[in-house]
C-alpha cells in the first residue's frame, strides 16, 4: 500500500498540471490574476525575507570571525565564507524553505478554503476552468517573484554582515569587503537563481494540489496546509542535492 | 428543456440514485423534493456534471451531457447558473465584482456595458446598496440574493439552485422563492431547484419530482401534490402537524396556496 499511495497522488498531482496548463478562457482576466498574485505572494514576502537574511548574514560572519577563524586563515575568510554562504544555500534552497511555510500554507488553506465553500464548484458551473484559474497565475506569479527574492535576500545578507562590522566592530570593514570581492563566481550568484525558479514552481504547484483536493470542512483544510508545508520541505530538500549536483 | 433517462449513479457500492428519469420545462420552477439524505444534491450534481453518473443520459435540448467533451461541456455551462447552499460567492471579490465576475469572463461588452448589466442584475434583486461590500460583511439572505444576481447575469437558459432557502427565516425564504419564480417567468429559464421547504413547494411548485431513497417515487403539480394517494409522498409531506390541519381543513388544497404566493 505504501508505494502505491505516493505513485497515486503523483498521478492525481500531474493530471491537476495537466489541467492548469491549459488555454486561459480570457487572457484579461488571467493577467489581472497573475499581478495580484504576485503582490500578494512576492511583494509580501519581502519584508520576511529581508529580515530572516540580514539576521544570517550577519550571525554567520560572526560565527565564522570569532568561533572558525584563526590566525593561520587569511584575513578575508569570515567575508568570503559569509558571501558564499549566502550565495550558493541561503538565499535560494534555505529562504525557499522558509518561503514554503509562509507562501505554500498560505497558498493551501486559500484553495481549500475555496473548496470547502463550492467556489470552485461555482466556478467550474459557469464554465471556467477552476485549475487553469486559480492555480496557474499563482505558479507563474511565484516563478517570476522568487529571483527577485533571492536577490534581496543576498543583498540584505551581505548587510547584516557589514552591520556586524560597523555597528558591532567584530570585523574591520577593509577585510569583510575584500573577502566579498575574493575569487568572485559569477555562475554562482545564477546558480541561487536557477535553483530557486525550480522551488518556486514545487512550493505553488504541490501547496496548490494539496488545497485543490481538500474534502469535508475546515478540519481538512488545516491538515491539507500543513501536509502542502511538509511536502514542499521535503521536495525542496531532496531536489536541492539533485539541482547542486548537476548545476556545479 | 432538460430530459433525463434512466440515471443511476453509485459512490463504490452504494447505490444513491436509481433510475430517474424526468423532464424539467422551460419557464416552469422545477422542484425536486425530499428527505434529508434521499439523493437531491447528487442528483442536481449530476445534471450539471459536477458527478458523472454511473449510467444514463442527460439531454440539455436534446444535447447529450454526459457524452459532451470537456471542452463542450464549458461551452454548454456558459448558459447555466447555479445557485449553491452555501451561496459560494468568491470572497476576495466586492458584491459587484462577484456579479462581473461571469461577464468579465465571457462577455465582449464595453466595461461601462458590463458594469451597467451587473448592476441592473443587483437591482432586480433589490441589493445596489450592498454592491461595493464583501461577501463577509453582508447577512445570509443577502448572500444568497448576491448569488442569484451571479447566476442570472449571462441570462442563463438554464438556471439551477441548491436549496436556496435553506438556513433563512419564513419571510426572507418567501423573497428569494418569489425571485427565483418571477425570474423563471420573466426570461423563460428552465429552472431546477432542490428543496425541503414545504412553503417553496406549495408557493412555487409547478413541476414537483419526489425523490425517495434515490428513487423518484411521485411527480407533480403543487395542486396536486397535496391530494396525492401515494403513501410515501404523504409520509414526508404531512410529516409536519401544520400540513396535517390544513389536509383536514374543509378546503384542503386552496388553503396553503393562497397562503403562500402573494407577496
Ligand atoms: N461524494 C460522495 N461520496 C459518497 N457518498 C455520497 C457523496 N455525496 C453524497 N453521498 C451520499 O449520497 C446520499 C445522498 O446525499 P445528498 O447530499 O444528495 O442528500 P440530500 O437529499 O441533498 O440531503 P439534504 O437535504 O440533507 O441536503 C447520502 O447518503 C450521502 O451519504
Ligand atoms: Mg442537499
Amino acid at each position: 500500500m505504501f508505494p502505491f499511495n505516493y505513485l497515486q497522488s503523483l498521478g492525481q498531482y500531474l493530471q491537476l498540471m495537466g489541467r492548469t496548463f491549459s488555454r486561459p478562457e480570457r487572457l484579461r482576466m488571467y493577467a489581472k490574476q497573475y499581478v495580484h498574485e504576485m503582490q500578494k505572494l512576492g511583494t509580501d514576502s519581502i519584508p520576511i525575507v529581508l529580515l530572516i537574511s540580514f539576521f544570517i548574514g550577519a550571525v554567520i560572519c560572526i560565527q565564522i570571525k570569532l568561533n572558525i577563524q584563526s590566525s593561520w586563515m587569511p584575513h578575508w575568510v569570515s567575508g568570503y565564507v559569509t558571501r558564499e554562504i549566502m550565495l550558493l544555500e541561503f538565499s535560494s534552497s534555505i529562504m525557499c524553505l522558509i518561503l514554503s511555510g509562509k507562501v505554500g500554507s498560505n497558498i493551501a488553506s486559500e484553495i481549500g478554503t475555496m473548496r470547502v465553500t463550492q467556489q470552485l464548484d461555482a466556478l467550474e458551473i459557469m464554465g471556467v476552468n477552476p485549475a487553469a484559474y486559480i492555480i496557474l497565475p499563482k505558479v507563474c506569479g511565484l516563478i517570476t517573484m522568487m529571483p527577485f527574492l533571492v536577490i534581496f535576500a543576498t543583498a540584505s545578507g551581505i548587510g547584516g554582515a557589514y552591520a556586524t562590522a560597523y555597528i558591532m566592530g567584530i570585523i574591520t570593514p577593509a577585510d569583510l569587503t575584500e573577502g566579498l570581492q575574493h575569487d568572485f563566481h559569477q555562475w554562482f550568484f545564477w546558480m541561487g537563481v536557477v535553483k530557486s525558479l525550480f522551488f518556486a514552481f514545487i512550493i505553488a504547484s504541490v501547496s496548490s494540489y494539496y488545497g485543490y483536493r481538500v474534502e469535508g470542512g475546515s478540519q481538512e483544510v488545516g491538515k491539507a496546509s500543513t501536509n502542502a508545508v511538509v511536502a514542499c520541505s521535503m521536495l525542496i530538500l531532496f531536489s536541492d542535492v539533485f539541482l547542486t549536483s548537476i548545476l556545479s | 428543456m432538460i430530459e433525463i433517462r434512466h440515471l443511476y449513479k453509485a459512490f463504490e457500492d452504494k447505490e444513491v440514485l436509481k433510475d430517474i428519469s424526468t423532464t424539467f420545462e422551460p419557464g416552469k420552477c422545477n422542484l425536486i423534493i425530499g428527505q434529508s439524505g434521499s439523493g437531491k444534491t447528487v442528483l442536481m450534481k449530476n445534471i450539471v456534471g459536477l458527478f458523472t453518473p454511473t449510467s444514463g443520459e442527460i439531454l440539455y435540448d436534446g444535447r447529450d451531457f454526459v457524452k459532451m467533451s470537456k471542452r463542450e461541456k464549458a461551452l454548454l455551462r456558459r448558459e447555466m447558473g447555479m445557485i449553491f447552499q452555501s451561496a459560494a460567492l468568491f470572497d476576495s471579490l466586492s458584491v459587484l465584482e462577484n456579479v462581473m465576475f461571469p461577464l468579465d469572463m465571457f462577455s465582449s461588452d464595453s466595461y461601462k456595458d458590463r458594469t451597467r448589466r451587473a448592476l441592473y442584475c443587483l437591482e432586480r434583486v433589490n441589493l445596489k446598496d450592498a454592491a461595493y461590500k464583501y461577501p463577509g460583511e453582508i447577512s445570509g439572505g443577502m448572500q444568497k440574493r448576491a448569488a442569484i444576481a451571479r447566476a442570472i447575469a449571462l441570462n442563463p437558459t438554464y438556471l439551477f439552485c441548491d436549496e436556496p432557502n435553506s438556513g433563512l427565516d419564513p419571510k426572507t425564504s418567501l423573497v428569494i422563492d418569489e425571485l427565483i419564480h418571477g425570474i423563471t417567468q420573466e426570461f423563460g429559464t428552465t429552472t431546477v431547484m432542490n428543496t425541503h421547504d414545504m412553503n417553496s413547494v406549495m408557493g412555487i411548485g409547478e413541476h414537483i419530482i419526489y425523490i425517495h431513497k434515490g428513487e423518484a417515487a411521485w411527480e407533480g403539480s403543487k395542486d396536486e401534490v397535496m391530494n396525492s394517494d401515494n403513501e410515501r409522498l404523504n409520509s414526508f409531506i404531512f410529516a409536519s402537524d401544520l400540513f396535517k390541519k390544513i389536509k383536514n381543513s374543509p378546503s384542503p388544497s386552496a388553503a396553503p396556496a393562497a397562503d403562500t404566493s402573494p407577496l
